[in-house]
Protein backbone atom coordinates (compact mmCIF):
# COMPACT_ATOMS: atom_id res chain seq x y z
CA UNK A 1 0.00 0.00 0.00
CA UNK A 2 2.78 2.42 0.94
CA UNK A 3 4.22 2.87 -2.49
CA UNK A 4 5.68 6.51 -3.15
CA UNK A 5 3.34 8.80 -5.37
CA UNK A 6 5.43 8.54 -8.09
CA UNK A 7 6.14 5.06 -9.08
CA UNK A 8 2.38 4.77 -9.42
CA UNK A 9 1.63 5.16 -13.21
CA UNK A 10 -2.15 5.84 -12.99
CA UNK A 11 -2.17 8.11 -9.86
CA UNK A 12 -1.94 11.30 -12.30
CA UNK A 13 1.39 12.00 -9.65
CA UNK A 14 2.88 13.73 -12.80
CA UNK A 15 3.32 16.81 -12.96
CA UNK A 16 0.26 18.57 -14.97
CA UNK A 17 1.89 19.99 -18.14
CA UNK A 18 -1.23 21.60 -19.83
CA UNK A 19 -2.07 24.77 -17.99
CA UNK A 20 1.20 26.75 -17.68
CA UNK A 21 4.84 25.53 -19.51
CA UNK A 22 6.99 23.78 -17.20
CA UNK A 23 8.64 21.90 -19.96
CA UNK A 24 9.73 24.98 -21.50
CA UNK A 25 11.11 26.67 -18.71
CA UNK A 26 12.80 23.38 -17.60
CA UNK A 27 13.99 23.25 -21.36
CA UNK A 28 15.54 27.07 -20.54
CA UNK A 29 16.35 26.40 -16.84
CA UNK A 30 18.99 23.35 -18.37
CA UNK A 31 20.45 25.26 -21.02
CA UNK A 32 21.21 28.36 -18.34
CA UNK A 33 22.81 25.66 -16.48
CA UNK A 34 24.78 24.24 -19.03
CA UNK A 35 26.03 27.37 -20.26
CA UNK A 36 27.19 28.52 -16.60
CA UNK A 37 28.69 24.99 -16.22
CA UNK A 38 30.41 25.12 -19.57
CA UNK A 39 31.90 29.38 -19.09
CA UNK A 40 32.19 29.57 -15.60
CA UNK A 41 32.57 26.07 -14.74
CA UNK A 42 30.19 25.89 -11.93
CA UNK A 43 27.89 22.85 -11.84
CA UNK A 44 24.47 23.33 -10.80
CA UNK A 45 23.08 21.00 -13.15
CA UNK A 46 22.24 18.42 -10.05
CA UNK A 47 20.57 20.72 -7.55
CA UNK A 48 16.94 20.18 -6.52
CA UNK A 49 14.98 21.50 -9.05
CA UNK A 50 12.34 23.48 -7.27
CA UNK A 51 14.57 25.05 -5.44
CA UNK A 52 17.03 26.40 -7.87
CA UNK A 53 14.11 27.26 -10.04
CA UNK A 54 12.98 29.46 -7.17
CA UNK A 55 16.05 31.22 -6.77
CA UNK A 56 16.59 31.86 -9.91
CA UNK A 57 13.22 33.58 -10.68
CA UNK A 58 14.59 36.09 -7.45
CA UNK A 59 17.08 36.95 -9.38
CA UNK A 60 15.06 37.37 -12.31
CA UNK A 61 12.70 39.36 -10.85
CA UNK A 62 15.39 41.84 -9.37
CA UNK A 63 16.90 42.91 -12.06
CA UNK A 64 13.75 42.96 -14.00
CA UNK A 65 13.78 40.62 -16.29
CA UNK A 66 10.76 38.43 -17.48
CA UNK A 67 12.18 35.35 -18.37
CA UNK A 68 15.26 32.34 -17.76
CA UNK A 69 16.05 33.15 -21.19
CA UNK A 70 16.96 36.73 -20.59
CA UNK A 71 18.75 35.76 -17.13
CA UNK A 72 20.74 33.35 -19.55
CA UNK A 73 21.43 36.30 -22.01
CA UNK A 74 23.28 38.56 -19.12
CA UNK A 75 24.80 36.03 -17.21
CA UNK A 76 26.63 34.49 -20.10
CA UNK A 77 28.32 37.71 -21.09
CA UNK A 78 28.82 39.66 -17.97
CA UNK A 79 30.91 37.72 -15.17
CA UNK A 80 29.59 40.57 -12.83
CA UNK A 81 26.23 39.05 -13.06
CA UNK A 82 27.37 35.57 -12.57
CA UNK A 83 29.17 36.60 -9.36
CA UNK A 84 25.71 38.11 -8.04
CA UNK A 85 23.86 34.75 -9.52
CA UNK A 86 26.59 32.20 -7.28
CA UNK A 87 25.28 34.25 -4.01
CA UNK A 88 21.87 33.77 -5.11
CA UNK A 89 22.46 29.87 -5.72
CA UNK A 90 24.49 29.40 -2.60
CA UNK A 91 22.04 29.56 0.20
CA UNK A 92 24.61 31.25 2.90
CA UNK A 93 22.41 31.37 5.76
CA UNK A 94 23.68 29.67 8.95
CA UNK A 95 23.88 30.77 12.33
CA UNK A 96 26.37 29.51 14.74
CA UNK A 97 25.68 26.48 16.93
CA UNK A 98 22.38 25.58 15.53
CA UNK A 99 20.43 23.01 16.37
CA UNK A 100 22.26 23.01 19.83
CA UNK A 101 21.44 19.83 20.45
CA UNK A 102 23.95 18.47 17.61
CA UNK A 103 27.13 20.04 19.56
CA UNK A 104 25.46 18.75 22.89
CA UNK A 105 25.13 15.39 21.35
CA UNK A 106 28.76 16.03 19.71
CA UNK A 107 30.54 16.40 22.71
CA UNK A 108 29.16 13.60 24.65
CA UNK A 109 29.39 11.10 21.75
CA UNK A 110 32.31 12.14 19.16
CA UNK A 111 34.61 13.87 21.60
CA UNK A 112 35.70 10.51 23.57
CA UNK A 113 36.68 8.79 20.39
CA UNK A 114 38.74 12.21 19.36
CA UNK A 115 40.30 12.13 22.64
CA UNK A 116 41.88 8.93 21.20
CA UNK A 117 43.67 10.62 18.46
CA UNK A 118 47.02 11.94 18.38
CA UNK A 119 46.11 14.61 15.43
CA UNK A 120 42.43 15.22 14.02
CA UNK A 121 41.66 16.81 11.12
CA UNK A 122 37.85 17.52 10.36
CA UNK A 123 36.46 19.05 7.29
CA UNK A 124 34.11 21.63 7.12
CA UNK A 125 32.31 20.92 3.93
CA UNK A 126 30.16 23.79 2.26
CA UNK A 127 31.28 25.97 5.45
CA UNK A 128 29.43 29.54 4.20
CA UNK A 129 29.99 32.66 6.30
CA UNK A 130 31.64 30.57 8.86
CA UNK A 131 29.29 30.55 11.82
CA UNK A 132 29.62 26.91 12.52
CA UNK A 133 33.30 26.23 11.51
CA UNK A 134 33.90 28.92 14.78
CA UNK A 135 31.00 26.85 16.81
CA UNK A 136 33.17 23.88 16.39
CA UNK A 137 36.77 26.17 17.16
CA UNK A 138 34.74 26.99 20.47
CA UNK A 139 33.73 23.42 21.39
CA UNK A 140 37.14 21.54 20.29
CA UNK A 141 38.99 24.47 22.57
CA UNK A 142 37.00 23.85 25.71
CA UNK A 143 37.25 20.27 25.09
CA UNK A 144 40.90 20.65 25.19
CA UNK A 145 41.61 18.90 21.27
CA UNK A 146 41.96 22.44 19.72
CA UNK A 147 45.52 22.45 19.79
CA UNK A 148 45.59 18.76 18.36
CA UNK A 149 43.14 19.61 15.62
CA UNK A 150 43.04 21.22 11.85
CA UNK A 151 39.81 22.31 10.44
CA UNK A 152 39.80 22.21 6.70
CA UNK A 153 36.64 24.98 5.92
CA UNK A 154 35.73 24.64 2.27
CA UNK A 155 32.71 26.47 0.17
CA UNK A 156 31.96 26.87 -3.55
CA UNK A 157 32.07 30.64 -2.81
CA UNK A 158 34.80 32.80 -2.26
CA UNK A 159 32.84 35.62 -1.26
CA UNK A 160 31.71 33.99 1.92
CA UNK A 161 34.80 32.35 2.18
CA UNK A 162 36.68 36.12 3.06
CA UNK A 163 33.65 36.81 5.28
CA UNK A 164 34.17 33.25 7.32
CA UNK A 165 38.33 34.71 7.31
CA UNK A 166 36.91 37.87 8.75
CA UNK A 167 35.17 36.47 11.47
CA UNK A 168 32.96 39.68 11.76
CA UNK A 169 29.13 38.35 12.69
CA UNK A 170 26.29 40.34 12.98
CA UNK A 171 26.15 42.03 16.74
CA UNK A 172 22.00 41.85 16.87
CA UNK A 173 22.41 37.90 16.33
CA UNK A 174 24.78 37.31 19.68
CA UNK A 175 21.97 36.85 21.75
CA UNK A 176 20.58 34.11 20.35
CA UNK A 177 23.94 32.73 19.55
CA UNK A 178 24.48 32.86 23.12
CA UNK A 179 21.46 31.10 23.96
CA UNK A 180 22.54 28.02 21.35
CA UNK A 181 26.11 28.05 22.99
CA UNK A 182 24.54 27.51 26.00
CA UNK A 183 22.14 25.09 24.93
CA UNK A 184 24.54 23.40 23.26
CA UNK A 185 26.51 22.97 26.68
CA UNK A 186 29.11 25.61 26.47
CA UNK A 187 31.53 25.78 29.37
CA UNK A 188 32.38 29.88 29.30
CA UNK A 189 30.79 33.21 28.57
CA UNK A 190 29.82 32.87 25.35
CA UNK A 191 30.94 37.01 25.63
CA UNK A 192 34.38 35.99 26.25
CA UNK A 193 34.78 35.28 22.29
CA UNK A 194 34.13 38.53 20.72
CA UNK A 195 34.58 41.54 21.22
CA UNK A 196 32.26 44.45 19.65
CA UNK A 197 34.39 46.41 16.90
CA UNK A 198 33.92 47.11 13.39
CA UNK A 199 30.44 47.52 13.98
CA UNK A 200 29.80 43.76 14.37
CA UNK A 201 31.22 40.95 17.05
CA UNK A 202 34.96 39.76 15.98
CA UNK A 203 35.45 36.83 17.21
CA UNK A 204 39.03 35.56 18.95
CA UNK A 205 41.49 34.95 16.01
CA UNK A 206 42.99 32.49 17.98
CA UNK A 207 40.03 30.25 17.05
CA UNK A 208 41.20 30.32 13.52
CA UNK A 209 44.72 29.47 13.99
CA UNK A 210 44.37 26.01 13.43
CA UNK A 211 41.87 26.57 10.31
CA UNK A 212 42.49 26.42 7.14
CA UNK A 213 39.94 28.09 4.39
CA UNK A 214 39.92 27.12 1.07
CA UNK A 215 37.51 27.01 -2.51
CA UNK A 216 36.35 23.86 -3.13
CA UNK A 217 33.20 22.44 -5.20
CA UNK A 218 31.65 19.55 -3.85
CA UNK A 219 30.35 18.63 -7.21
CA UNK A 220 33.48 19.06 -10.11
CA UNK A 221 36.18 18.62 -7.25
CA UNK A 222 37.65 15.36 -5.26
CA UNK A 223 38.83 14.28 -2.11
CA UNK A 224 41.92 16.48 -0.81
CA UNK A 225 42.89 14.12 1.78
CA UNK A 226 41.81 11.90 4.95
CA UNK A 227 39.94 13.04 7.66
CA UNK A 228 38.30 11.96 11.12
CA UNK A 229 35.29 13.94 11.05
CA UNK A 230 33.48 15.62 8.32
CA UNK A 231 30.55 18.07 8.86
CA UNK A 232 28.51 18.79 6.06
CA UNK A 233 24.70 20.18 7.43
CA UNK A 234 22.32 21.57 5.82
CA UNK A 235 24.31 21.31 2.70
CA UNK A 236 23.03 18.47 0.64
CA UNK A 237 19.31 19.32 0.77
CA UNK A 238 19.81 21.34 -2.50
CA UNK A 239 21.38 18.60 -4.58
CA UNK A 240 19.00 16.31 -6.32
CA UNK A 241 19.44 12.57 -4.34
CA UNK A 242 22.35 11.34 -7.58
CA UNK A 243 24.08 14.33 -6.74
CA UNK A 244 23.48 13.53 -3.24
CA UNK A 245 24.59 10.23 -3.43
CA UNK A 246 27.63 10.87 -5.37
CA UNK A 247 28.76 13.76 -2.66
CA UNK A 248 28.41 10.83 -0.02
CA UNK A 249 30.93 8.73 -2.21
CA UNK A 250 33.08 11.39 -2.02
CA UNK A 251 32.82 11.82 2.05
CA UNK A 252 32.85 7.77 2.46
CA UNK A 253 36.30 7.80 0.76
CA UNK A 254 37.51 11.30 2.33
CA UNK A 255 36.75 9.91 6.14
CA UNK A 256 39.40 7.45 7.73
CA UNK A 257 37.59 4.12 9.36
CA UNK A 258 35.50 4.55 12.66
CA UNK A 259 35.31 8.49 11.12
CA UNK A 260 32.41 10.43 11.99
CA UNK A 261 29.96 12.38 9.72
CA UNK A 262 27.69 15.12 10.84
CA UNK A 263 24.66 15.90 8.67
CA UNK A 264 21.72 18.62 9.24
CA UNK A 265 19.23 17.32 11.49
CA UNK A 266 16.57 16.88 8.45
CA UNK A 267 18.69 14.87 6.73
CA UNK A 268 19.47 10.86 6.19
CA UNK A 269 21.70 8.63 5.03
CA UNK A 270 18.73 6.51 3.66
CA UNK A 271 18.50 5.18 0.16
CA UNK A 272 22.09 5.90 -0.42
CA UNK A 273 24.52 3.31 -1.44
CA UNK A 274 27.03 4.09 1.50
CA UNK A 275 23.74 3.75 4.24
CA UNK A 276 25.18 0.37 5.15
CA UNK A 277 28.84 1.43 5.84
CA UNK A 278 27.73 4.05 8.68
CA UNK A 279 25.91 3.67 12.48
CA UNK A 280 23.69 6.45 13.93
CA UNK A 281 25.96 7.00 17.28
CA UNK A 282 23.17 8.84 19.15
CA UNK A 283 19.72 9.59 17.42
CA UNK A 284 17.38 11.53 16.96
CA UNK A 285 20.91 13.40 15.90
CA UNK A 286 22.50 12.58 12.59
CA UNK A 287 25.98 11.99 13.56
CA UNK A 288 27.14 8.59 11.75
CA UNK A 289 30.10 6.43 12.21
CA UNK A 290 32.02 4.53 9.48
CA UNK A 291 31.37 1.50 10.37
CA UNK A 292 32.76 -0.15 7.37
CA UNK B 1 -9.44 16.50 -13.52
CA UNK B 2 -6.91 14.62 -11.63
CA UNK B 3 -5.50 15.62 -8.58
CA UNK B 4 -1.94 14.67 -7.24
CA UNK B 5 -1.12 16.49 -3.65
CA UNK B 6 -2.93 18.53 -0.92
CA UNK B 7 -1.37 21.47 0.50
CA UNK B 8 -2.83 22.65 3.88
CA UNK B 9 -1.07 26.10 5.68
CA UNK B 10 -2.33 26.85 9.06
CA UNK B 11 -0.94 29.30 12.08
CA UNK B 12 -2.91 30.24 14.70
CA UNK B 13 -5.63 27.85 15.72
CA UNK B 14 -4.50 25.79 13.74
CA UNK B 15 -3.53 22.58 15.99
CA UNK B 16 -7.30 22.18 16.78
CA UNK B 17 -7.94 22.91 13.28
CA UNK B 18 -5.69 20.21 11.44
CA UNK B 19 -6.13 17.55 14.26
CA UNK B 20 -10.57 18.43 13.23
CA UNK B 21 -9.48 18.30 9.43
CA UNK B 22 -7.26 15.03 9.87
CA UNK B 23 -9.65 13.36 11.71
CA UNK B 24 -12.24 13.91 9.21
CA UNK B 25 -10.62 12.26 6.45
CA UNK B 26 -10.66 8.65 5.83
CA UNK B 27 -7.98 5.91 6.42
CA UNK B 28 -7.81 5.33 2.48
CA UNK B 29 -7.41 8.96 1.45
CA UNK B 30 -5.20 8.61 -1.45
CA UNK B 31 -3.80 11.72 -1.97
CA UNK B 32 -0.24 12.69 -0.25
CA UNK B 33 -0.77 15.61 2.17
CA UNK B 34 1.63 18.33 3.02
CA UNK B 35 1.21 20.55 6.16
CA UNK B 36 2.87 23.71 6.88
CA UNK B 37 1.87 24.86 10.28
CA UNK B 38 3.69 27.78 11.94
CA UNK B 39 5.98 27.68 15.13
CA UNK B 40 8.63 27.88 17.13
CA UNK B 41 11.95 27.51 15.28
CA UNK B 42 13.26 24.93 18.31
CA UNK B 43 9.82 22.93 18.70
CA UNK B 44 10.15 19.10 18.08
CA UNK B 45 8.03 16.43 16.89
CA UNK B 46 4.81 17.51 19.62
CA UNK B 47 3.11 18.72 16.62
CA UNK B 48 3.48 15.28 14.84
CA UNK B 49 2.43 13.43 17.59
CA UNK B 50 -0.70 15.79 18.38
CA UNK B 51 -1.76 15.26 14.70
CA UNK B 52 -0.98 11.53 14.72
CA UNK B 53 -3.42 11.09 17.83
CA UNK B 54 -6.44 12.87 16.01
CA UNK B 55 -6.46 10.48 12.66
CA UNK B 56 -5.91 7.19 11.12
CA UNK B 57 -3.36 8.62 8.71
CA UNK B 58 -0.02 8.21 9.14
CA UNK B 59 1.56 11.20 9.68
CA UNK B 60 5.42 11.91 9.26
CA UNK B 61 7.77 14.91 9.75
CA UNK B 62 9.26 15.74 6.74
CA UNK B 63 13.05 14.69 5.99
CA UNK B 64 15.21 15.86 2.86
CA UNK B 65 14.01 13.84 -0.29
CA UNK B 66 11.04 12.19 1.21
CA UNK B 67 9.03 10.74 -1.57
CA UNK B 68 5.34 11.81 -1.21
CA UNK B 69 3.03 8.52 -0.05
CA UNK B 70 -0.64 8.62 -1.04
CA UNK B 71 -2.90 9.10 2.00
CA UNK B 72 0.17 9.81 4.44
CA UNK B 73 0.20 13.23 6.23
CA UNK B 74 3.65 15.08 5.23
CA UNK B 75 4.70 17.63 8.43
CA UNK B 76 7.43 20.51 7.46
CA UNK B 77 9.47 20.69 10.14
CA UNK B 78 10.47 23.74 12.24
CA UNK B 79 13.04 26.28 11.18
CA UNK B 80 13.13 24.50 7.29
CA UNK B 81 10.95 25.51 4.06
CA UNK B 82 9.62 22.73 2.15
CA UNK B 83 9.26 22.28 -1.50
CA UNK B 84 7.31 20.10 -3.23
CA UNK B 85 8.92 18.38 -6.30
CA UNK B 86 7.92 15.98 -8.64
CA UNK B 87 7.00 13.10 -6.13
CA UNK B 88 9.41 13.94 -3.76
CA UNK B 89 9.41 16.85 -0.80
CA UNK B 90 12.67 18.91 -0.72
CA UNK B 91 13.78 21.23 2.51
CA UNK B 92 15.73 24.49 2.50
CA UNK B 93 17.25 26.99 5.02
CA UNK B 94 16.44 29.62 2.57
CA UNK B 95 15.72 33.12 4.44
CA UNK B 96 12.29 33.47 6.07
CA UNK B 97 9.65 34.29 3.94
CA UNK B 98 7.49 37.39 5.77
CA UNK B 99 8.79 36.58 8.60
CA UNK B 100 7.67 32.83 8.34
CA UNK B 101 9.67 29.48 8.13
CA UNK B 102 8.52 27.04 6.95
CA UNK B 103 6.46 29.68 4.70
CA UNK B 104 3.02 28.68 3.61
CA UNK B 105 3.56 30.39 0.41
CA UNK B 106 6.39 28.29 -0.34
CA UNK B 107 4.91 25.83 -0.07
CA UNK B 108 1.74 25.98 -1.81
CA UNK B 109 3.79 28.07 -4.72
CA UNK B 110 5.63 25.01 -5.53
CA UNK B 111 3.13 22.93 -5.34
CA UNK B 112 1.87 24.88 -8.06
CA UNK B 113 5.10 24.99 -10.20
CA UNK B 114 4.82 21.22 -9.92
CA UNK B 115 1.76 20.10 -10.18
CA UNK B 116 -0.13 22.67 -12.17
CA UNK B 117 -3.93 21.58 -12.41
CA UNK B 118 -3.18 18.71 -9.90
CA UNK B 119 -2.59 20.98 -6.78
CA UNK B 120 -5.03 21.19 -4.18
CA UNK B 121 -4.34 24.13 -1.71
CA UNK B 122 -6.16 24.74 1.58
CA UNK B 123 -5.81 27.88 4.01
CA UNK B 124 -6.71 27.42 7.66
CA UNK B 125 -7.26 29.87 10.46
CA UNK B 126 -4.25 32.07 11.24
CA UNK B 127 -2.72 35.65 12.68
CA UNK B 128 -0.96 36.40 9.00
CA UNK B 129 -1.00 36.69 5.85
CA UNK B 130 0.75 33.86 5.09
CA UNK B 131 -0.67 31.39 2.33
CA UNK B 132 -2.60 34.07 0.45
CA UNK B 133 -0.17 34.47 -2.62
CA UNK B 134 0.61 30.54 -2.62
CA UNK B 135 -2.86 30.14 -2.86
CA UNK B 136 -3.07 32.50 -6.04
CA UNK B 137 -0.03 30.28 -7.48
CA UNK B 138 -2.02 27.51 -7.21
CA UNK B 139 -5.42 28.78 -8.86
CA UNK B 140 -3.28 30.99 -11.47
CA UNK B 141 -1.82 27.59 -12.87
CA UNK B 142 -5.05 25.75 -12.86
CA UNK B 143 -5.36 24.35 -9.29
CA UNK B 144 -8.17 24.21 -6.81
CA UNK B 145 -8.38 26.33 -3.57
CA UNK B 146 -10.37 25.92 -0.29
CA UNK B 147 -10.46 28.20 2.63
CA UNK B 148 -11.55 28.06 6.12
CA UNK B 149 -14.65 30.41 6.19
CA UNK B 150 -13.17 33.21 8.50
CA UNK B 151 -16.37 33.26 10.28
CA UNK B 152 -15.72 29.38 11.69
CA UNK B 153 -11.64 29.73 12.53
CA UNK B 154 -10.06 30.66 15.61
CA UNK B 155 -7.97 33.94 13.97
CA UNK B 156 -9.76 34.64 10.38
CA UNK B 157 -6.88 36.91 9.84
CA UNK B 158 -5.62 34.53 7.23
CA UNK B 159 -8.14 32.95 5.55
CA UNK B 160 -9.79 36.53 5.01
CA UNK B 161 -6.52 37.31 3.29
CA UNK B 162 -6.89 34.10 1.43
CA UNK B 163 -10.05 34.76 -0.12
CA UNK B 164 -9.34 37.82 -0.58
CA UNK B 165 -6.71 37.15 -2.76
CA UNK B 166 -8.11 34.40 -4.51
CA UNK B 167 -12.18 35.51 -4.72
CA UNK B 168 -12.74 32.09 -6.94
CA UNK B 169 -11.85 29.61 -3.67
CA UNK B 170 -14.23 27.54 -2.08
CA UNK B 171 -15.14 28.98 1.69
CA UNK B 172 -15.86 26.12 4.17
CA UNK B 173 -16.73 25.98 7.38
CA UNK B 174 -13.90 23.52 9.15
CA UNK B 175 -16.26 20.61 9.28
CA UNK B 176 -16.76 20.33 5.29
CA UNK B 177 -13.18 20.86 3.96
CA UNK B 178 -12.51 17.05 4.88
CA UNK B 179 -15.80 15.66 2.89
CA UNK B 180 -14.68 18.29 0.29
CA UNK B 181 -11.25 17.04 -0.14
CA UNK B 182 -12.44 13.19 -0.18
CA UNK B 183 -14.86 14.35 -3.07
CA UNK B 184 -11.34 16.30 -4.66
CA UNK B 185 -9.48 13.02 -4.51
CA UNK B 186 -12.39 10.80 -6.38
CA UNK B 187 -12.88 13.00 -9.13
CA UNK B 188 -9.29 11.91 -9.44
CA UNK B 189 -10.25 8.33 -9.30
CA UNK B 190 -12.95 8.66 -11.96
CA UNK B 191 -10.17 10.41 -14.06
CA UNK B 192 -7.57 8.43 -13.81
CA UNK B 193 -10.08 5.28 -14.59
CA UNK B 194 -10.98 7.16 -17.55
CA UNK B 195 -7.35 7.14 -18.45
CA UNK B 196 -7.33 3.74 -18.21
CA UNK B 197 -10.15 2.72 -20.89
Amino acid sequence: MAVPVAAVPSTGAEPDRQSFKPDLERIEIELLLEGIFRHYGFDFRAYAYASIRRRLWKRIEEEGLSSVSALQERVLHDPEMMEKLLLDLSINVTSMFRDPGFYQTFREHVVPLLRTYPFIRLWHAGCSTGEEVYSMAILLREEGLYDRSRIYATDINEVVLQRAKAGIFPLERMQEYTDNYMRAGGKRSFSEYYTAKYGGALFDQSLTKNVVFSQHNLVTDRSFSEFNVILCRNVLIYFDKTLQSKVHGLFYDSLAMFGVLGLGSKETLRFMAHEECYQQIAPPEKIFRKVR
Amino acid sequence: MPYSVVGIGTSWGGLAAMRKLLSDLPADFSLPVVVVQHRGKDSDQLLTELLQDATDLTVCEVEDKDPLMPGRVHVAPANYHILIEAGHLSLTIEEPVRFSRPSIDVMLSSAADTYGKGAIGVVLTGANEDGARGLADIVKLGGRALVQDPRTAEIPIMPDAAVKAVPSAEVLPLEALAPRLVALSHEREKAGARRAV
